[in-house]
């Protein structure tokens, strides 16, 4: 690199402090959202004997690589980004938001991939290079996918070459000089992209090491439980405290038995990842769909292994913060008994697998309080799986509660039951509500009846 | 001009229960499966929402979930001297639309048909004489399939839906607790009985006390958790007292919604279109078969969708006219007797004795569509009907599936004798016996008859210009004679059950359309063992046009004194098993006429 | 998750679904529909239609809520006129006495008002498509007015027919006797009123008033929930698990509307 080019790369890298890149998240809205249910049927819903005959040659794979890349793309939730809203799979074009502009997925159906040989898959995967060696955007998790092997990296290949082929072509990126230019990711990389190899310290098992490759690796789980630094790189000393994407928090995955996994048991977090729920908690959000598209796919020893090596992180816990306003309980405590307990029930016990949970639950324990104001403005849906198939949905309440009753019932729930968070002001109900574009009601009718 | 649509092979018109059952069971085959819905997507969370659910006005009074009659209705009258009219309100049913139909907006009562009911000729001619079902003018019919025949299928519908109850006859056995009457139960219900209000259990020890069965009413409300064999999750019922006219919020009612469509939707092969309302079946130019229907989209636009089997699964009025707007079948002339298609028209005789207690609070706003408890001891021919001068019966209970206010007070008028219907006497007695009052309800069977009929209005049309369909119906002696029966039974439990005072409602004089009643209304695509008595054959296979099958209550050749969404779930079950086991093979007639 | 189509999609802030299917505009137009024509000109948006496959339909912030009616002061529909047979007439029929309020201070007349000023007056779920013969009883609804008709025609015809009983009297001038007396005529069919059947005025007038003590508070009527209150219902509670076998004791927990109840603010 020349001295210049360095330069701009620098200047352009100040430029967009904040930017996050690896963080960048899918959107949620209703026009981008990838399909809820395409789980399993990425690949059309043909056997791998189907799959095969749909291969071309030279590389003619064998029905085991198919079949071992097949279950890394789910394990990786490759369809997620590459695949859009309504469009066939991995045919990408899907909008990726940053905070600076939208990145669109490429197309990585058979059309495209058949150009692609292995080396350049693996290169890809190690480097952040693209087929013609032109840098990649860390959205495309390239520091996670760093640990891939080569043999499972050939497999992936083989399998994505057997997809049905889709001539898709993506839109350009949306993304402001100098961001556009790719140099820019040369320095980014300098500062911030050094891979180790995984090491799997004396006396884990053989699931732990298993975990840490899938969690490390393909699954790329910190790319949203781990906070970002300024320029959307990880900060690899707090992984998986948790991590803030595009109005949703990914919750502390460290063993901290308030706000993270500390209280669940290796089971609990099978179940959760099979079936979408448990008896502590349901996946919604964007985890419902890694949980649909993904987990819910893989087999279980693999899912007992994730388990294993994410029950096995130190203990990290955010600030409860201060004590909350006697008065916005009372009127919290008013709001949950009419509104929220016939499902939650009013010891905040919920119904296992049905309705989870509020007493002691994790997520709505985060030091950031947004997933709780979040799911109560728009509702939220469980993941359905095979095992499960009920997207059991809680509904929107924008329409019903003013923003501060919304204050008030989040931050009731946050500190009932031996809960304990930091309140909630109705002023972060009032931003996320217009960050998400939501109606907003007129003032209760009980307001108006006072004015009367 | 219709825009020509690549073929589908399985069509399905309507998305309610029938169809969504028919798209489950057949999807395995692999087939390509399409459902034509006239009216708009909806599910839990965001359309029946336990946020608004909770709301009389909209809901019942304003008719949220209803098929709305403004752009479509039919015609009503009591007999064929009168000149009928639009029915420009919704009152006596209330139709549903939309995806899931009327089983969104059901009280998930679920019944089972007695043995005898399939055999209502027969049975009542062999044991009371051959007048006693031709009497009245009356047109009763076998129906050509046996309960034995479909308690496999009734099963598989409990299983759905995790049907509440206490089995009366398991396998032969009378079980304790359970209906002594009901036809032999190869399983017991897969969830025990919902737990009772008070009202039920005074009804109960009173019904004891006058020498009758009681049990809990079969529900599908859930009584607890349950998971169905499709995976499918349901939550324990709350009893919010929201069950009929409204959907629940709480995915505690069995519904199209909560038990077939998460496992439905994952189908690759199924494709639901909504806003898609069917006009008319199109057969082939000898009119032996059918090669497509036509349909209207939501901006107006006409389709012709072609299909390699067309499944009629909207309400029966609906399948009706399709047939008769399609000129399928002969239609049914009440004058000769002659013809099939809108034959036997029939629907349910209802009364309802309230009581009012004063040392009582019953809190009647605790409730669910089938909570509650019933003697069927006056049912079918489950008593000796020698010299009573009516056939068919029906079951009396005391169910709480509701405490409206605006449905009591401008609805359901539970208030004592003499009350006036406003003023300070009426505001007085509503305050004193809201939390003390309860009903028995009485619901009876309703025979079919020679001037009871569905066929095509010479002077009404619907907004595309079809004839709107016409319905002649009302009450005959044999009717009046077993409700009344009923209601004197239901007043003998009430008079038991000691309340300060009651007051009986029985059902007297024609058929109205004002006052609700229920949304059973059957008959007039009739099914039967042959192709002169019967629109479709047992297997709901049109005799005229084999690949054509027509679902639901329709098939029902007279109604029985029961709540019709089990039979008609049965049924369909049934049909889809020939379909995939024999038609699919080699289509043609199921059965030889 | 569905493809295809949805213009749903793009309708902004207020994120509704499951509006009515209405095609009237499309076809047929006005020709069928009499005095509802006009009003349909207006009318709810249509339902197109959707193709869906592949899983359940599901968007954030997607909630087929109810319209709040309880926003703006005074009458959208009645004139001064209207309201003052409106006011007195439900009064009589809920008054306020010993056992609490009655329909005016419940905003019964606040209720019909905003319920004839919205698609019910307009008779969106009405078929009044003619011809319009006289009809059975058993025929129920058989006239070619929408509600809000119903009512602009039926009040000035019984003015009339109270000018001509009482010497030329308002309905509101009369002593509650003689206003008793003129709703009973009117429920009985005794008052004969030019160019409106009163029974048909009477049907839909008992039943909006109730409908008015005793509906959500969200539409404007039962305000403070005086209706609610008055018999003990809870409202739009939802969890009565706990109560299912607790017979003949009284419910504790005070009523609730859709927006909620006075807890929810005050502290």
């Amino acid at each position: 690199m020349t001295r210049s080019r360095l330069a701009l790369a620098l200047v352009c890298a100040a430029f967009a402090g904040g930017l996050l890149f690896a963080g960048a998240t899918l959107s949620q809205s209703a026009t981008e959202a990838p399909p809820q249910d395409a789980a399993g049927r990425a690949d059309g819903g043909l056997s791998v004997e189907q799959l095969l005959a749909r291969t071309t040659p030279p590389n003619t794979p064998n029905r085991d690589q198919v079949e071992r890349g097949r279950q890394l793309v789910i394990a990786g939730d490759c369809a997620a980004c590459h695949t859009k809203a309504g469009g066939a799979p991995f045919a990408g074009s899907r909008p990726i938001r940053t905070p600076f502009g939208v990145i669109y997925s490429p197309n990585i159906t058979s059309d495209h991939m058949k150009h692609w040989s292995a080396d350049q898959f693996y290169r890809a995967l190690h480097r952040g290079l693209d087929d013609d060696g032109h840098h990649l955007y860390p959205a495309f998790p390239y520091t996670y996918f760093v640990h891939v092997t080569r043999a499972d990296s050939d497999a992936m290949l083989a399998y994505l070459r057997t997809t049905p082929a889709v001539a898709a072509k993506r839109p350009a990126n949306a993304l402001p000089f100098p961001l556009n230019i790719r140099g820019v990711l040369v320095v980014w990389n300098a500062l911030f992209f050094h891979p180790k190899p995984l090491q799997t310290p004396a006396g884990k098992s053989a699931a732990w090491a298993r975990g840490q490759y899938l969690v490390e690796g393909p699954g790329h789980c910190g790319a949203c439980h781990t906070p970002k630094n300024m320029l959307g790189a990880d900060e690899t000393s707090k992984a998986y405290q948790g991590g803030v994407l595009d109005n949703w928090e990914a919750p502390n995955l460290t063993a901290d038995a308030r706000t993270g996994l500390g209280a669940w048991s290796v089971d609990d977090i099978v179940e959760y990842l099979k079936t979408g729920r448990n008896a502590r908690a349901q996946a919604g959000g964007p985890m419902a769909e890694v949980v649909s598209a993904s987990t819910s796919m893989l087999p279980d020893p693999d899912l007992r292994a994730i388990a294993v090596y994410l029950k096995d992180r130190p203990a990290a816990a955010p600030n409860a913060g201060g004590d909350p306003d006697r008065a916005a309980m009372a009127r919290g405590e008013a709001i949950w008994q009419d509104t929220c307990s016939a499902c939650h029930l009013q010891s905040g016990e919920g119904q296992a697998r049905f309705f989870p949970p509020m007493r002691g639950n994790q997520g709505v324990q985060q030091g950031d309080p947004t997933n709780v104001v979040r799911v109560i403005l728009e509702g939220v849906r469980t993941a359905p799986t095979p095992t499960r198939p009920t997207p059991l949905s809680m509904p929107s309440y924008a329409w019903k509660l003013t923003d501060r009753e919304i204050a008030d019932v989040a931050t009731y729930v946050r500190n009932a039951w031996g809960n304990k968070a930091a309140p909630v002001g109705a002023d972060k109900v009032a931003s996320l509500r217009r960050k998400l574009d939501l109606i907003r009601p007129p003032l209760s009718s009980w307001s108006k009846v006072d004015q009367r | 001009m219709a825009t020509k649509l690549p073929e589908v092979d399985i069509l399905l018109v309507g998305f309610g229960w029938t169809s969504a059952i028919m798209a489950q069971e057949l999807a395995e085959t692999g087939l390509s499966i399409l459902a034509l819905e006239r009216s708009a997507w909806r599910d839990t969370p965001a359309d029946m929402a336990p946020t608004f659910d909770q709301d009389e006005l909209r809901y019942y009074w304003r008719q949220h979930l209803f098929q709305n009659v403004s752009h479509d209705t039919l015609t009503i009258r009591n007999n064929t001297s009168q000149t009928a009219l639009p029915m420009r309100r919704l009152g006596s049913f209330l139709l549903g639309t939309g995806v899931g139909g009327a089983g969104v907006h059901w009280n998930g009562q679920i019944w089972r048909f007695l043995p005898s009911d399939f055999l209502a000729k027969s049975h009542n001619a062999q044991r009371y004489g051959p007048q006693s079902v031709t009497q009245y003018d009356m047109t009763v019919q076998d129906w050509g399939v046996t309960y034995e025949e479909l308690e496999p299928h009734y099963d598989t519908f409990d299983k759905l839906c995790g049907t509440a109850g206490k089995a009366g006859n398991l396998r032969g056995q009378i079980q304790p607790g359970g209906n002594p009457f009901e036809g032999p139960r190869q399983n017991e219900f897969p969830a025990p009985p919902l737990p009772m209000t008070y009202a039920p259990t005074l009804f109960a020890k009173a019904a004891s006390e006058v020498g009758y069965h009681p049990f809990p009413h079969p529900a599908g409300n859930m009584s607890q958790p349950y998971q169905n064999p499709l995976g499918a999750q349901l939550g324990q019922c709350t009893y919010c007292g929201f069950c009929e006219k409204f959907a629940c919020g709480n995915y505690s009612k069995a519904t199209p919604q909560t038990t077939l469509f998460p496992s439905l939707f994952t189908k690759p092969n199924f494709t639901l279109k909504t806003g898609a309302e069917v006009l008319k079946i199109n057969l082939d130019s000898n009119g032996k078969r059918a090669v497509s229907v036509t349909y209207v989209d939501g901006e107006g636009r006409e389709w012709e969708q072609p299909a390699g089997a067309i499944l009629l699964g909207a309400y029966i009025l609906h399948n009706v006219r399709l047939l008769l707007l399609s000129g399928i079948g002969k239609p049914y002339n009440p004058q000769t007797g002659e013809g099939v298609v809108g034959k036997n028209y029939a629907y349910q005789i209802t009364s309802s004795v309230h009581v009012f207690y004063d040392d009582k609070i019953l809190n009647p706003f605790i409730g669910a569509g089938a909570l509650g408890m019933v003697v069927d001891d006056f049912n079918g021919d489950n008593f000796d009907h020698s010299g009573k001068g009516f056939i068919g019966g029906g079951y009396i209970a005391l169910l709480t599936t509701n405490g409206r206010p605006v449905e009591w007070y401008a609805g359901s008028h539970i208030v004592p004798k003499d009350t006036p219907n406003w003023g300070p006497k009426w505001k007085a007695a509503v305050a004193k016996n809201y939390l003390k009052s309860a009903t028995l309800a009485t619901h009876g069977a309703v025979m079919s008859h020679r001037g009871n009929y569905l066929d095509l209005d010479p002077t009404y049309r619907d907004i595309y210009g079809r004839p709107m369909l016409r319905m002649t119906f009302d009450y005959t002696d044999n009717e009046h004679k077993m409700s009344d029966f009923l209601t004197d039974r239901a007043t003998d439990i009430a008079k038991a059950m000691r309340p300060r005072e009651f007051r009986a409602n029985p059902r007297k004089g024609s058929w109205s359309v004002v006052p609700y009643q229920t949304t059973h209304n059957t008959g007039g695509a009739i099914m039967g063992a042959t192709p002169q008595d019967s629109v479709v054959n047992t297997y709901m296979q049109s005799w005229d046009v084999p690949n054509l099958f027509v679902m639901g209550a329709g098939a029902f050749p007279q109604n029985p004194g029961y709540n019709p969404t089990a039979t008609v779930a049965a049924l369909t079950y049934r049909a889809a098993a020939a379909i995939k086991s024999q038609y699919l093979k080699a289509p043609g007639a199921l059965v030889q006429a | 998750m569905a493809d295809a189509k949805d213009d749903a999609q793009k309708d902004g802030a207020q994120r509704r679904t499951h509006t009515l299917l209405d095609r009237r505009k499309l076809l047929a137009g006005g020709a069928l529909l009499g005095s509802a024509g006009a009003a349909m000109a207006g009318g709810a948006a249509e339902v197109r239609g959707t193709t869906i496959r592949n899983g359940q339909i599901w968007r954030p912030g997607e909630a087929d809520y109810p319209e709040d009616a309880t926003g703006a002061k005074g009458y959208r529909f009645f004139t001064g006129a209207e309201a003052a047979f409106v006011e007195p007439a439900s009064e009589r029929m809920i008054p306020s006495d010993d056992l609490g309020p009655g329909a005016i201070e419940a905003g019964v007349p606040v209720f019909i008002d905003r319920q004839l000023a919205g698609p019910f007056g307009r008779g969106d779920h009405f078929y009044l498509g003619g011809p319009w013969p006289q009809g059975l009883e058993t025929q129920g609804y058989q006239t070619r007015y929408t509600p809000a008709d119903l009512y602009r025609a039926a009040i000035p015809a019984i003015e009339r027919w109270v000018g001509g009983q009482f010497s030329g009297r308002g309905f509101k001038s009369l002593g509650g006797a003689d206003q008793d007396k003129v709703l009973t005529a009117l429920e009985g069919g005794d008052a004969k009123l030019k160019g409106v059947s009163a029974k048909a005025f009477w049907g839909l007038f008992i039943e909006n008033v109730i409908e008015g003590f005793f509906a959500d508070p969200i539409y404007g009527g039962n305000r403070d929930m005086v209706g609610w209150k008055l018999i003990g219902f809870p409202g739009a509670r939802y969890d009565y698990r706990e109560w299912v076998g607790r017979h003949s004791e009284r419910y504790p927990l005070p009523p609730v509307g859709l927006k909620g109840r006075p807890a929810w603010d005050r502290a």
